[in-house]
């Protein structure tokens, strides 16, 4: 279906079905129990696991495929994120010219960048790219302070002007992102019993574009574009010596994820009209790293997972505090409680980021193709294989 | 393994599904906002309230973080009627009994800001969105206070901002459902430059570094309004990034620069280093121009001059509050001791001004409810917009309806010279009253925004 193998509409399907019932699967505990805290199905997050699944998604053209590890793609993210909110502040409240505007800026700025860094390969590689994003980065903070705003974040106002429709303004309030009319913001409250389910608009619309960002990822994985840039990831020299000219291909790839990242900002921006130079910090660029190599470099549904994983950890976690922590453990004796407490506290709160980098060395040391070879070896225990039977894991990008 | 069959029919269909993914979310818009029975954003269901405190627990304010947190819980606990009740029994009004808010027992969450707007938008909305938060609080940097700000009016929410000193936050961002206690850079311009010319003389030549953003910018605009109207020069200003730890490469142009004056518009942890630096760079013990080198920090707090140690001494500022407020000035300052009592009984130490205020917004958040009887947010607003009040450690203060933010009295410092314990490090100089403080609605610092109108939400 839709020129998927039948391996491949599966894998589709399921993702999408998935995603669809996102508000469903993340949220399996009642809202009054104290479980309820592990719940993830709140808007918020929920976009998050999407627009940087997208993000991860379109990295992941780049680094799976050709092996060109990017330090810089935050910087894309970055100015997606502020040609976004510049759409709002000009132009118009409506998401949709928002996010072409961010899509095409993120493109252009990825081929000046990409025509430049991809002269070289490797660490050179990364290097530039780490350099220009933190150019891009500073530029934002300071030098660039009356289109970005600088530290206090580019944001909307009541005079700005809204060509198009300024006057939506006029009870004195903020106009608030929409899709033609539907409020980003907008939410349905389900109730079954003690569980409560919201239905995003929002999110939907993410959700829109995550699985439309799936579906031309597994195109291009499956076309002879995407076999280009295994060749390039295998052995780019023996491409070069056979008379074949790379760049181009890597440039087109560079190109395509630089515009997957502008797409995640200025769906960031669409959901919370305000954008932020820390976007663009090396931080980020690191992050979208992780989520790749976190949940399975160079396979399709793997970026996604990765990202959704480091985003979970990360408003989950962080919010778990002592006082919870004093909950959990009221079961067990004063002296006990307390040390226990004192054993995970450093893991929790603002410690989080610790638990993200146990967690992804455990990945890497035992699960060097990340998550998804997790699945794989759970996967063929159920398919009952014998032990001394080698689990086959494919090169995950095949 | 490749399959590029682009057919008519496989382009018709895929259209077609896109255009049935494109359409799904109109499914959901007949009942948007569908929390009808409430008539506003996360009306509290049962016996409890829950309020959000997002406050910086890493970054360059995370001091101060620290201890708005403190405030909080001790605030929380009073309004349940736990610990000695702190400044209710010396608050003007006589509304909250120790019962919760309106009977409702007080809960709260907490986040993370990391001094930075993204990711404090980012825990506000979780606050709201998974917690059902009634009212958000807290924030140092003026930068996460003007959006988050922002986000709570989308919401229908009551924010009551906590640290946040930019004139942007009550003027050119203010919001109709944001409210400022604590005092702004114009209040302490005020403040600042009487003492500073009865101490420095008319002809001065200044030098800024200024923390790159909103507050940085509202500092430095209002210290060169007020200094330059009394015969100052400013030689120049340099705009130094939140967060840089190492400010010796922005300090060693200072010496050189012909100024006799250098004004740190830095807080938290960055004028700390910066105030460090400075000295150690022998700016305080230099001669420049014939007259001793001077060094003023607008904005002070105890926590900052815990942290610069001896450095601070001999220096000039401004504060919203200080605990020895009611001990040196008297009985007009009432709550002060109170405050300070409950707060060094349950932490061992007597609370710095960020607490204060966020102690005092969570109280008159209460108490507004309380007199409104509703959590409704534009009851809030209405109950507290022109709201006069005493008893709360500033003296006699007022809520200007037309901006949401608080007058009253502002109190000028000094870092003592000779302290006598770890705590006493800053000397009260000059208490400037509210009359002096407060400036017209039409002040041109404070133009380019206007509140809107109170937004409830849901």
């Amino acid at each position: 279906m839709l020129g998927l193998t039948k391996r491949d509409t599966a894998l589709f399907a399921i993702v999408v079905a998935m995603v669809v019932f996102a508000p469903f699967i993340l949220n399996p505990f009642p809202a009054a129990s104290p479980m309820a805290q592990f719940n993830a199905g709140y808007p918020d997050l929920m976009q998050r696991f999407l627009i940087f699944g997208i993000f991860a998604i379109g990295f992941n053209i780049l680094f799976g495929l050709t092996g060109y590890l990017s330090f810089g793609h935050a910087a894309f993210l970055g100015t997606g994120s502020y040609a976004g909110v510049w759409m709002f502040k000009l132009l118009s409240m409506n998401v949709l010219p928002a996010i072409v505007i961010a899509v095409v800026v993120a493109g252009l700025f990825s081929v000046l960048i990409g025509y430049i860094s991809l002269r070289r390969s490797g660490i050179y590689f990364s290097i530039l790219t780490l350099a220009f994003a933190q150019m891009s980065y500073a530029l934002a903070y300071s030098v660039l302070t009356p289109i970005t705003n600088g530290e206090t974040g580019l944001q909307l106002s009541l005079n700005d002007p809204r060509i198009l429709d300024g006057a939506a303004a006029a009870d004195g309030s903020l106009p608030v992102p929409n899709f033609f009319g539907i409020e980003m913001r907008s939410s349905t409250e389900l109730y079954f019993g003690g569980w409560e389910f919201t239905l995003n608009a929002g999110y939907y619309l993410c959700a829109v574009f995550m699985i439309a960002a799936f579906y031309v990822s597994i195109r291009i994985f499956r076309s002879p574009f995407g076999m280009m840039l295994r060749a390039v990831k295998s052995n780019q020299q023996r491409m070069n010596y056979t008379g074949l000219n790379s760049r181009p291909y890597t440039l087109a790839a560079f190109v395509i994820s630089g515009m997957f990242a502008g797409l995640a900002g200025g769906l960031l921006v669409a959901m919370d009209p305000l954008a932020g130079a820390e976007r663009m910090q090396w931080t980020r660029s690191g992050e979208v790293v992780l989520m790749t190599i976190l949940g399975g470099m160079g396979t399709l549904i793997g970026p996604v997972l990765g990202a959704g994983l480091i985003k979970y950890l990360e408003n989950i976690l962080s919010k778990i505090n002592d006082s919870i922590l004093h909950q959990w453990f009221s079961l067990f004796p004063d002296g006990l409680s307390d040390f226990l407490v004192f054993i995970v506290h450093p893991f929790i709160g603002k410690g989080w980021n610790l638990t993200l980098g146990l967690v992804f060395m455990l990945v890497v040391i035992f699960l060097p193709g990340g998550l998804v070879q997790g699945g794989q070896k759970i996967a063929a225990l159920f398919r009952r294989r014998k032990p001394d039977q080698p689990v086959s894991v494919k090169h995950p990008a095949e | 393994m490749t399959r590029s069959n682009f057919t008519r029919r496989g382009l018709l269909r895929t259209g077609a599904a896109t255009g049935a993914g494109l359409a799904l979310p109109t499914i959901f818009t007949g009942s948007a906002w569908s929390a009808a029975h409430s008539g506003y954003t996360n009306a509290p269901e049962g016996g409890t309230v829950t309020l959000g405190f997002n406050v910086p627990q890493t970054g360059a304010y995370a001091d101060e973080g620290a201890d708005e947190l403190r405030a909080f819980q001790l605030a929380v606990e009073h309004l349940n009627g736990e610990g000695d009740g702190g400044m209710l029994q010396t608050f003007s009004e006589k509304n909250l009994d120790g019962t919760g808010i309106l009977g409702k027992k007080v809960e709260f969450v907490t986040g993370d800001t990391a001094t930075n707007t993204d990711t404090a938008r980012s825990s506000a909305r979780s606050m709201i969105e998974k917690d059902g938060v009634i009212m958000i609080s807290g924030g140092s940097s003026s930068g996460v206070a003007v959006g988050v700000q922002a986000l709570c009016q989308e919401a229908g929410l009551i924010f009551m901002a906590g640290l946040t000193h930019s004139n942007d936050t009550t003027g050119k961002d203010r919001r109709a459902n944001g409210f400022r206690h604590f005092f702004n850079t114009e209040m302490s311009g005020r403040a600042l430059a009487p003492i500073l010319e009865a101490n420095y003389g008319k002809d001065r030549k200044a030098y800024h570094l200024t923390a790159d953003y909103t507050w940085g910018w509202s500092q430095e605009k209002s210290m060169r309004t007020y200094t330059e109207a009394m015969g100052w020069e400013t030689v120049n200003t340099v705009l130094t990034p939140v967060g840089a730890g190492d400010f010796s490469s922005y300090i060693t142009p200072v010496a050189q620069s012909g100024a006799d004056v250098l004004i740190l518009n830095h807080y938290g942890g960055d004028m700390v280093n910066s105030l460090t630096q400075a000295v150690q760079f022998g700016l305080k013990d230099m001669q420049a121009n014939g007259k001793d080198f001077t060094i003023v920090v607008p904005l002070y707090s105890e926590l900052m001059a815990r942290g610069a140690g001896a450095n601070i001494k001999g220096i000039f500022g401004s504060q919203n509050w200080d605990w020895k407020l009611e001990n040196e000035k008297g009985d007009r300052y009432k709550g002060t001791n109170a405050f300070v009592q409950s707060f060094g009984t349950k932490y061992g130490f007597p609370p710095s001004q960020a607490a204060q205020t966020c102690y005092v917004q969570a109280l008159l958040y209460a108490d507004a409810v309380t007199r409104g009887k509703s959590f409704n947010p534009c009851s809030v607003a209405e109950a507290l917009e022109g709201f006069e009040f005493d008893g709360m450690g500033n003296g006699p203060t007022l809520y200007r309806a037309d901006d949401h933010q608080c007058f009253k009295d502002v109190v000028v410092v000094k870092g003592k010279e000779e302290p006598e314990n770890e705590f006493d490090l800053v000397e009260i100089v000059d208490i400037t009253p509210r009359d002096t403080a407060t400036y017209p609605v039409d002040h041109p610092d404070f133009q380019g925004g206007s509140l809107g109108t109170c937004n409830p939400g849901a």
